[in-house]
């Protein structure tokens, strides 16, 4: 008989601060990179008070379906990461994290604005560019634990990333792309300096760009939860590798300028793909599996 | 609603349109975003998209040739929003006064909150151009809860 408070009352906790610790990152993030770029940056608080005042804004519908997209990027963005609080299916997981990146791309072509246009073709290519990756990186877990389930990764005895190094530098490209950071960022970014600024965003306004924004950190945080369950055993370990590769990814963003689509492909494919490959042959060789 | 309200002041997120100016006064728009003024830490954010701004910062006179344009943005936006024009001659025409392609000041056009003279306008003064134009935002975001 599983203990009902570790089941349910502690992953349903988790869920509700996944919004709250995503908005924080961002704002450590802002703060870091300024620091890095020697500003002195704005308040970690800052990402919650852009919200609440996209939030109470007059808000511009482009089509009556925009909203309903935006909600459905927030809402399967939440889906994906309860999936992994309770410790479900892996593969369900890219499939709703796939169907939240479609509700983006929809509500981006859903304008005549062609600033959103490129920036939902840019937005396809970026998800084209980290997907097989991360199908790749869970094939890969599979190998390791024999199971699609997220508890799989819990019954190892021992912890994920001394069989799969190469998958987690590989999730690190993931990361990044998911963040939309520099060299990867090319369909969107916060900063006026890029030659399509907002890209996918252009078209949310008020309270739609607010949820949109939710959903993105509640996307960081679910590959960065991912990062931290490849040191199971002992969470805290796991959370210090996340939080570190979250570092590496912003120290990225602030020495690489905006890559090309077509680089931006080579770069996650050829390095993912190898990383991930050389992983699991060095796995078979090493018996393993 | 105070929460709102001041959510509305930490952030402000700010549309750039150059409405014909000689440059002198972006340039001192650029220097304060870039590291010595930092404007970023009071939450200002050169946001380049009218749908999501909140400040719209004006240089240069309006004039004949993209006076249509200033309005557009200015339509675009959605409320709460404020306008500051930078530069005397976004106040008043300046150096361009009765030229006949000019109008005049930005505020033939559209209607100007805050006015931040000089020519060039340093960036000290649009900072403080930008204080005046965040107090009027909260003004402007009481009264739209009081009009409820
Ligand atoms: S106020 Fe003077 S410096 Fe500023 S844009 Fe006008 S002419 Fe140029």
């Amino acid at each position: 008989m599983p203990d009902p408070v570790l089941s349910y009352a502690l992953p349903v906790l988790l869920l509700a601060a996944f919004p709250f610790i995503g908005g924080l990152l961002r704002g450590i993030d802002r703060k870091i990179t300024a620091h890095m770029q020697s500003r002195i940056g704005p308040p970690v608080l800052q990402p919650f008070y852009d919200v609440i005042k996209l939030w109470g804004k007059k808000p511009f519908i482009t089509s009556q379906f925009q909203p309903v997209l935006a909600f459905g990027y927030l809402g399967f963005s939440l889906m994906a990461a309860a999936i992994l609080v309770f410790r479900l299916d892996l593969l369900l997981l890219l499939f709703t994290v796939a169907t939240a990146d479609v509700c983006l791309v929809a509500a981006s072509f859903n304008s005549k604005s062609p600033y959103s246009h490129i920036g939902g073709m840019r937005e396809l290519l970026s998800v084209l560019s980290y997907e097989p990756v991360m199908i790749m990186s869970i094939i890969s877990i599979y190998f390791a634990t024999r199971s699609f389930l997220v508890g799989g990764i819990f019954s190892l005895a021992y912890p994920l990333l001394l069989l799969l190094p190469g998958v987690f530098v590989a999730m690190g490209f993931v990361l990044i792309v998911e963040m939309k950071k520099s060299p990867f960022d090319i369909s969107a970014s916060m900063h006026a300096h890029q030659e399509i600024v907002r890209g996918v965003f252009t078209e949310f306004s008020g309270y739609t760009m607010a949820m949109v924004e939710l959903g993105h950190w509640v996307k960081m945080m679910l590959i960065l939860s991912i990062m931290a369950y490849f040191w199971a055993p002992n969470l805290l370990i796991g959370v210090g590798l996340a939080l570190l590769l979250f570092f590496v990814s912003l120290v990225v963003d602030n020495i690489y300028p905006r890559l090309t689509w077509q680089r931006m492909l080579k770069t996650t494919w050829t390095f993912g793909f190898t990383l991930i490959l050389a992983n699991l042959v060095a796995l078979f060789l090493l018996g393993g599996v | 609603m105070d929460i709102m309200n001041k959510a509305r002041v930490k952030s402000p997120w700010v549309l750039h349109f150059n409405c014909g100016s000689c440059n002198g006064c972006d340039i001192e728009i650029l220097a304060a975003l870039a590291p010595r003024f930092d404007v970023e830490r009071f939450g200002i954010i050169n946001i380049g998209n009218p749908k999501q701004a909140d400040v719209l910062l004006v240089t240069g006179p309006a004039n004949r040739r993209n006076f249509r344009v200033l309005k557009n943005l200015y339509d675009q936006m959605p409320e709460t929003k404020v306008v500051i024009v930078v530069g005397s001659c976004g106040s008043t025409g300046g150096v361009f006064y009765n030229c006949p392609n000019v109008l005049g000041g930005v505020d033939k056009v559209v209607p100007v909150d805050v006015y931040v003279p000089g020519c060039a306008a340093r960036p000290e003064q649009i900072i403080d151009g930008f204080i005046l134009g965040l107090q009027k935002l909260a003004e402007k975001g009481k009264k739209k809860v009081e009009g409820r």
